[in-house]
Formats: structure tokens, sequence, C-alpha cells
């Protein structure tokens, strides 16, 4: 039922305009932070209005970073580098596996199958000493392998790409079969394309996963050229022998949030409709 | 020699359940052979077997010579329409016909002429750059008959391919597949469950039921002399009337409920207790006959009139020309033509 009363619409707009404000407003203070020196940062009450040293504070940490951090240019391609390759990785891998388990008939299907979904149990966080471990004796710590490779072996993305490839009609693979496609030109001639939505959802979400790492980059680099943004912003607060520069670390945080953002904007529409359509 | 050869062949799947009973049949070159039964019959599954989407259990499969049992079902030479036309979501129309010749590597403007030329036959060529999305069901059936006919396979294979589309459309689709097979004089077997498709569209017919050939023929062969019960009340619309009678001691004379017919030969069996058959379209109304039924609803279409009848305990339909009076409670008093008497055993349904 559809209520059209005034003071209803009156409240839902309410509560929708608060819960925007509520998620705005620290936004708003870090760009508002970010635009200014760190002298007027010191003083109270802290400014709710945009100061004039947006642009020097961009040009400030892009090129030389905060403190003794590397350029926060270096440092933004760094996490970048590590989201896609995260992303990119897992889709590639979970794509493989799924085609082998709803396409194949194999010994062992449902036990492979099984074991690859009861490593949802096993995150980064719970393997974390063994794994160290493994990758330090690989000697990946300070690379971009040591960074991603860990974290690209996935249960969900493989869980989600079954159940896309599920949904998709036998008919399609029989027809496939008759026109004379083999295994791996059935994959990439019609699987992967009628699935394309599906990976760009799966793309969008472990973008974000990707980016957003921070225990283990911590843990994996300790030349501060491989350092990623997500995890500089804590290393810029314990600057010991001064006072953090506020202005610089909101500028960082800026920074540190647009990709991501952009990610979701640009894939937005086939993002919803990977998470929604049915029909294949 | 026969183009299509199936020899004993059985479907056994792994637990246990055998779908399909030794199956024998030739077919010659440019037949059209309809695969006719009730669903569950076996027939999609016997059409996948010869397609090679489905493993042969025991028998043999020949196409063309070749004895296909073990060929992929690309290498059978052969081409598939599906009921839900399986085309490829992604690609366009003309792609979608494309995609078979370019795995076999066939030249690109080789490719482009053929698929033109099948276009044209199909009047598919404003719709080519078009997705299969944006075309009716109709169009949809046209490009998956497309994408068949452009491999110039050995045969066809239809899967039920008018079972999605709406009645006026089906009738004009079966008329094209039926024009278009004759003009290529392509071998083809195709499976409905619709017996009228079955009777217009084939040479030959195989009736299936659980997994068994009830009869392989052409349609006025399964009209005029059904092997089977089953095949008498599966075949024609309305279907066959069947009466429990008994033959009497000299085989001349069969009774049912109050009525005694004389039968012109002498009637072949073991047992007295046999079936009488004979289809509603060929009685004719008396005005006194040993032949007296109760009508209960009669239904008029206009060329024709649907009696629905009953004879005693059993029901009878009647078709007649024209328009019949009569209304529930009425009784007829109707005449059967006797060169169009049927007769099965009871235990087996076998033709007597």
């Amino acid at each position: 039922m559809i209520e059209n009363r005034p003071v209803s619409t009156f409240i839902s707009h309410a509560v929708l305009l608060a819960g925007v404000a509520i998620v705005l407003f620290p936004i708003w203070i870090t760009i508002v932070a970010a635009s200014h020196d760190a002298a007027r940062l010191l003083q109270v009450p802290l400014p709710l209005g945009l100061g004039d040293q947006f642009y020097e504070n961009l040009k400030e940490v892009i090129g030389k970073g905060v403190g003794n951090t590397a350029p926060l240019g270096l440092m933004l391609f760094n996490s970048l580098v590590m989201a896609l390759m995260i992303a990119i990785g897992k889709i590639v891998v979970s794509l493989l596996s799924a085609y082998a388990i709803v396409y194949f008939d194999f010994k062992f299907r449902m036990l492979f199958f099984w074991m690859i979904f009861i490593t949802l149990m096993l995150p980064v966080e719970v393997r974390i000493l063994p794994t160290y471990e493994v990758v330090a004796k690989l000697g990946m710590l300070n690379t971009y392998w040591g960074l991603t490779l860990p974290l690209i072996a996935s249960a969900t993305a493989t869980f989600m790409f079954r159940q896309t490839f599920l949904s998709v009609p036998d008919e399609l693979l029989e027809a496939a079969r008759i026109d004379g496609a083999g295994p791996m030109q059935f994959f990439f001639d019609i699987l992967i394309p009628v699935s394309r939505t599906s990976i760009a959802a799966m793309f969008v979400i472990l973008f974000i996963y990707g980016w957003n790492q921070y225990l283990w980059p911590l843990l994996i680099t300790t030349d501060k050229n491989m350092v990623t943004i997500v995890m500089s912003i804590k290393t810029m607060m314990e600057a010991l022998e001064e006072l953090p520069k506020w202005h610089h670390i909101m500028m960082t945080a800026l920074l540190a949030m647009i990709p991501p953002v952009l990610v979701v904007i640009g894939m937005q529409k086939l993002f919803v409709k990977g998470l929604t359509e049915t029909e294949k | 020699m026969s183009h299509i050869l199936l020899k004993g062949v059985e479907k056994i799947y792994p637990n246990g359940y055998k779908a399909i009973h030794g199956i024998d049949m030739e077919i010659e070159e440019g037949e059209f052979i309809v695969l006719v039964g009730p669903s569950g019959c076996g027939k999609s599954t016997l059409l996948r077997m010869v397609a090679g989407l489905e493993d042969i259990t025991n028998g043999e499969v020949h196409i063309a010579g070749r004895k296909v049992n073990d060929l992929e079902p690309s290498q059978r030479d052969i081409a598939m329409v599906f009921q839900n036309y399986a085309l490829y979501p992604h690609m366009t129309n003309y792609k979608n016909m494309a995609y078979g010749l370019k795995n076999l590597g066939t030249p690109k403007d080789e490719i482009d002429k053929r698929v033109k030329e099948v276009a044209k036959l199909l009047e598919l060529e404003d719709l080519l750059d078009r997705r299969p999305k944006e075309l009716s069901g109709g169009q949809r059936q046209r490009v998956a008959m497309g994408r068949a006919i452009v491999r110039k396979p050995t045969a066809f294979l239809f899967d039920e391919p008018l079972s999605n589309l709406d009645a006026k459309l089906r009738v004009q689709m079966r008329l094209v597949i039926k024009n278009l097979q004759a003009r290529l004089g392509t071998t083809t077997l195709y499976v409905t469950h619709d017996q009228v498709e079955a009777m217009t569209m084939a040479d030959r017919l195989i009736v299936l039921k659980d997994g068994i050939a009830e009869q392989i023929g052409t349609p006025m062969e399964l009209y005029d002399k059904p092997e089977t019960k089953f095949v008498g009340g599966f075949i024609g619309s309305p279907a066959m009337n069947f009466i429990d009678a008994t033959l009497s001691s000299d085989f001349d004379e069969i009774q049912f409920q109050d009525t005694k017919l004389p039968l012109k030969t002498k009637l072949n069996s073991q047992s007295s207790n046999i079936i009488f058959g004979f289809r509603p379209e060929h009685v004719t109304l008396v005005d006194n006959s040993a032949m007296s039924l109760h009508v209960e609803l009669v239904e008029h279409l206009g060329a024709e009139s649907i009696i629905h009848a009953k004879l005693g305990e059993t029901p009878i339909t009647l078709r007649l020309n024209g328009h019949i009076e009569a209304k529930n409670g009425d009784t007829l008093n109707v005449d059967i033509d006797a060169d169009r008497y049927h007769f099965f055993e009871k235990e087996s349904g076998l033709r007597l």
C-alpha cells in the first residue's frame, strides 16, 4: 500500500535528510580540514567553512608526502595496484574454479566445492601468522605479490559465480556444443559475456575490499615505498616528535576515498544489474 | 541406404531407470520424421541421443553411414533447434547464425554469404544486427532455425520448437518449417507432443510411450491401422472411442451392453474379451439402429458438431458434419462404418 498523506511524506523526508546529514557531516569536516593550514586547525572552535589552503595542501601531500612518508602519489599508485590485483586476481581464479565446479564432472567435485566453501571461515585475520610465514619464506615481503596473493583465493566470488553459472540455461551449453565450441570457446565466447554483469558487480565489491585492506599491508610492508594509502593515515597520526598535521592527514583521507567512489559511480548500473538480474 | 539408422538404441540412466527400450528405425534421406508421444515418453531423450547430448547406453546410431556413438555433437554433422531457442543472448542474430561456421574455420566471406542467403530465405535480413532480446518469439524461432540451416548439416533435429509460440503463430511456423524442409531436402527429426503437428508435418512418425516405439508409419497408416490401443487413442482428435466388448464363439459378432454388431470378416482372437474401437467421425445418425446413445453435451464448431454422449457408463464422442440439434438427455441412434472397426486385445492392447 502506498500512503500519500503530507504528514507521512514530511516525516519520511525528514528521516532521510537526517540520515544523509549524519553520513555527509564527517565528510564535510574532512574537506574543510583539508582546506585550512595547520595553525587554524589547532584553534578552538574548529572551522566549519572552507579555507583557502586546499590547493596548496593537495600539492604538498601529493608531491612530498606527510612527515616522512612516501609521496601520496606513490601511495595512491600502490593502493590502486593492490586493489586491482586483488579484484582481477580473485575474479580470474573464481571464474575458473566456478566453471570447473559447475560444468565438469570430475571425482570428488563436491568435496572440492566444500573445501573452497570452508575457506569462508578462514579470512586473513584468522590465519595471519602462518600466512605471514609463507609469504616471508617465499621472499615476497615488500612486493605487490606479497600484498595481494594471500588475499586472492576467494570463496565468496567462487560461490557467487557458481550461482550465476547455474542460472545459465543448459540449452546454451548444448547449442554451443552442437556449434562445435570446445570448453575454452564456450567459456570465453559465451559464458563470460553472459555473466558480465555479475563479473562487474563482483569487481566493484572486490575493488573496495582490496582498497580498504589495512591489517595485511601493515604487516607485510616495511619499505615506505610500498605503503598503501589506507594504512598510511594511521602512521601519519603516530608522528612522535611533532603535532599531527591534521590538514595533511585529512587531505590524505579525502584522496583515499576518491577511487572507490569513482568505481562505484562508474559501474553503478552494471553493479545493480549484476546483483538483481535473474534472466539470462 | 538409410540416412539415419537406429539399431537397438537403449538408454539406461545411472539410477537404473530405463528411458528408451531398444528402438530400431531406418530413416531415408530427406524424410521428415516426427517423434510423438505424451510427456515423459522419452522422445526428447531419443532425439538428444541422436544429437550426442546424451550417451547411448546400448545399440548404435548411424548418421550418413557413419557410426556416431562416440562422436561429439559437433562431429555428427547435425544441427538442432531447441524449444526455448537457446540463442546466445549477447550476440547479434548475425553472430548467432555465424558462430557454428566460425568454429569450423569457415572463411569470413563464405560465412557472410551463407548467413545472408539464409537470412533472405527466412526473411530475417532486417534483423541481423539486432540481438535476440529485441525479437518476438516467432522471429527468435526463425533465427534459431537459421542457425541450423546455415551449417548445411546432414540432419536437422527439432526439439518441440513450436511449443513456446501462440496458437496462430504455431500454425504459420508449421507451414514454414515444412516448406523449408521440403525445399532443402534435409533429413529431419522432429519431436512434439502435439499430435496435430505430428500428423500434418510428418512423412512418417514414431509414436513413443514409456520409451517403447508403439508404432512407426505414415500418418495415414497410423490413423487407419493403429497397431495398439494407445496409438489409436493418441492419433486423431477427438480421440478414438473404446468399448469393452465380447466376441461371439464363432468369431463373427461382437456384443457390448445391449448392442450386437455383426462383423464382415471373422476376427482371430484367443480371448473373447476384447476392446472395440471406432473413431468419432466414422458414425452416421440413423432413425433406428442397434446402438443408441444418451447425449450429455454438444459443442458446435460451425462446420461440425462434437457430441459427448454415453453408452451405458462408457463415454462416447461423436463428430458429425453440420449443425446437429441435440441437447442433454436426448437419445441418438447411430451406425458405425463397418469398414472402420478397430479391435484390440484386452490385456496387451495390441491390434487384432
